[in-house]
């Protein structure tokens, strides 16, 4: 479904990606964990060329690219098989939630309005928000305008959505809600790549966790090995602090 | 203190009215050939496309740097001594290259700033649903930024309305010129002028009613 090999990302000697070998099975729900500043974001943002990746490769389903050789329709073909999901939810906010959602099959697809409309009020319908079709992103509260962003990128239809700290701008009263509907994608089989500090959302629903330091992968497994019998000194390290920090987020 | 001439001033509004069209029309012409140029000179400072961009920034310094009135004087009396093919150059035609010039200069600088203060993020959320750059310029940037852009934009257009007059230094006859010959004639300057003032206001009042409208649509999406 996804395959990364060998994907680099440098800011001039600085080193964010130090060599990422990563695959990702259809319907695998796969999240990402580490301390601050150690490239989770700049990995997921290189995945879709929101940033310029240095070297390696990068396959998304049956498209493979080149990163140093990748041509403006390669990158534009790779955003068409993924979504984002931004964490301060980046909703366009000159257009109401359904036309949020719509904009990518009335737009990018070239679909009629009325069937883009419709399609965008299933979504809403899906996540809960049918009430609030016609409401700007100004008037929605950080849970909806989250939620609405979960929708667009649900409306791509995208092979992998990835989820960049989806829930660190929210106030703690609306994080429930959005976990929630990443829940029950996640019930759905949609691949998923998530960055996050949510331990237990890491815990409970994640297939895979993986730790990220240095711009390298460090350890993977799944969460029960990961939380309970962390192999590497940085792991238990990172783990321990998170755990002390947040109790209730383990 | 003799009295205000009422009667006079009241006759003397059809004969002035004949001349706001040509007022209009030199604004309006301004305006949208102003409109085009900033545009284009606020694309490439964004892009900050090479030698273009030096160009533009020499084009704004120089025209927002001196006075319209020279500027007139330049196009109007100078470039025909330069190049004889300008000789035929009217001053209907010097005006509105002069307002045009110089209005796309301010209007430059506040399209571009409009244009960089959209949200980063949003134009990556464009990008990241596939769209392609002239389809997140067109549905998410450009609709932005004409709503920030906006208020700066129709005070330039009034400023212009009212900058047509200086039309009249180069022997064209619009509202300000006709109002001269008038004053000239009758020798009631208050008058004619106090009805030439009253006109360029009503005017500048009906814009300001559009624009408070204009905004109050593009602003929907804003309201809490």
């Amino acid at each position: 479904m996804i395959k990364l090999d060998s994907l680099r990302k440098q800011y001039g000697s600085t080193v964010v990606l130090n060599g990422m070998d990563l695959a990702i099975e259809q319907g695998e729900i796969v999240v990402i964990i580490g301390p601050s500043g150690t490239g989770k974001s700049t990995l997921l943002r290189c995945i879709n060329f929101l940033e310029q990746p240095t070297s390696g490769h990068i396959a998304v389903g049956d498209l493979s690219v080149d990163v140093t050789r990748a041509s403006k329709d390669d990158i534009l073909a790779l955003r068409r098989r993924t979504a984002f999901v931004f964490q301060n939810y980046a909703l366009f906010s000159n257009k109401t939630a359904l036309q949020n959602i719509a904009e990518r099959w009335q737009i990018v697809d070239g679909w009629p309005k009325e069937k883009a409309h419709r399609k965008a009020m299933e979504i809403l319908e899906r996540i809960g928000l049918k009430d609030q079709a016609h409401a700007y992103p100004a008037s929605m509260s950080g849970g909806q305008q989250q939620r609405v962003g979960i929708g667009r990128a649900m409306a791509t239809g995208a092979d992998v959505i990835l989820f960049d700290e989806p829930t660190s701008s929210l106030d703690p009263e609306w994080v429930d809600e959005v976990l929630g509907l990443m829940k029950q994608l996640a019930a759905e089989r949609q691949t998923m790549l998530v960055v996050t500090h949510e331990m237990t959302f890491a815990r409970d629903v994640a297939d895979r966790v993986i730790f990220i330091d240095g711009g390298r992968i460090v350890e993977q497994g799944p969460p029960k090995q990961i939380f309970q019998n962390p192999k590497d000194p940085r792991t238990r390290d990172f783990l321990q602090k998170i755990l002390e920090n947040n109790p209730g987020g383990g | 203190m003799t009295t205000l001439n009422v009667d006079y001033m009241l006759g003397l509004v059809p004969v002035l009215l004949k001349y706001l069209p040509l007022t209009l029309e030199m604004a309006a012409a301004g305006m949208v050939l102003a409109l085009i140029l900033a545009c284009l000179l606020a694309v490439i400072r964004v892009l900050k496309t090479p030698v273009l961009n030096q160009f533009a920034i020499v084009f704004v310094s120089f025209f927002r740097g001196t006075p319209l009135l020279v500027q007139l004087f330049l196009f109007y009396y100078g470039l025909p001594q330069l190049f004889s093919a300008l000789t035929a150059i009217n001053g209907i035609t010097a005006t509105i290259m002069g307002l045009t010039l110089h209005f796309s200069a301010y209007m430059a600088e506040s399209i571009r700033a409009a244009i960089v203060g959209v949200d980063r993020s949003q134009t990556e959320a464009a990008l990241s649903i596939g769209m392609t750059n002239s389809q997140l310029m067109r549905r998410i940037v450009l609709p932005q930024a004409t709503r920030v852009a906006l208020p700066t934009l129709m005070n330039y257009f009034i400023d212009m309305i009212k900058a047509t007059s200086l039309a009249f230094t180069l022997g064209v006859t619009e509202l300000m010129g006709a109002t001269q010959k008038e004053a000239a004639g009758s020798f009631l300057y208050f008058e004619a002028f106090l009805v030439a003032a009253i006109m360029y206001w009503i005017v500048v009042e009906l814009l300001s009613w559009l624009q408070h409208h204009l905004e109050a649509r593009l602003n929907r999406a804003y309201n809490r």
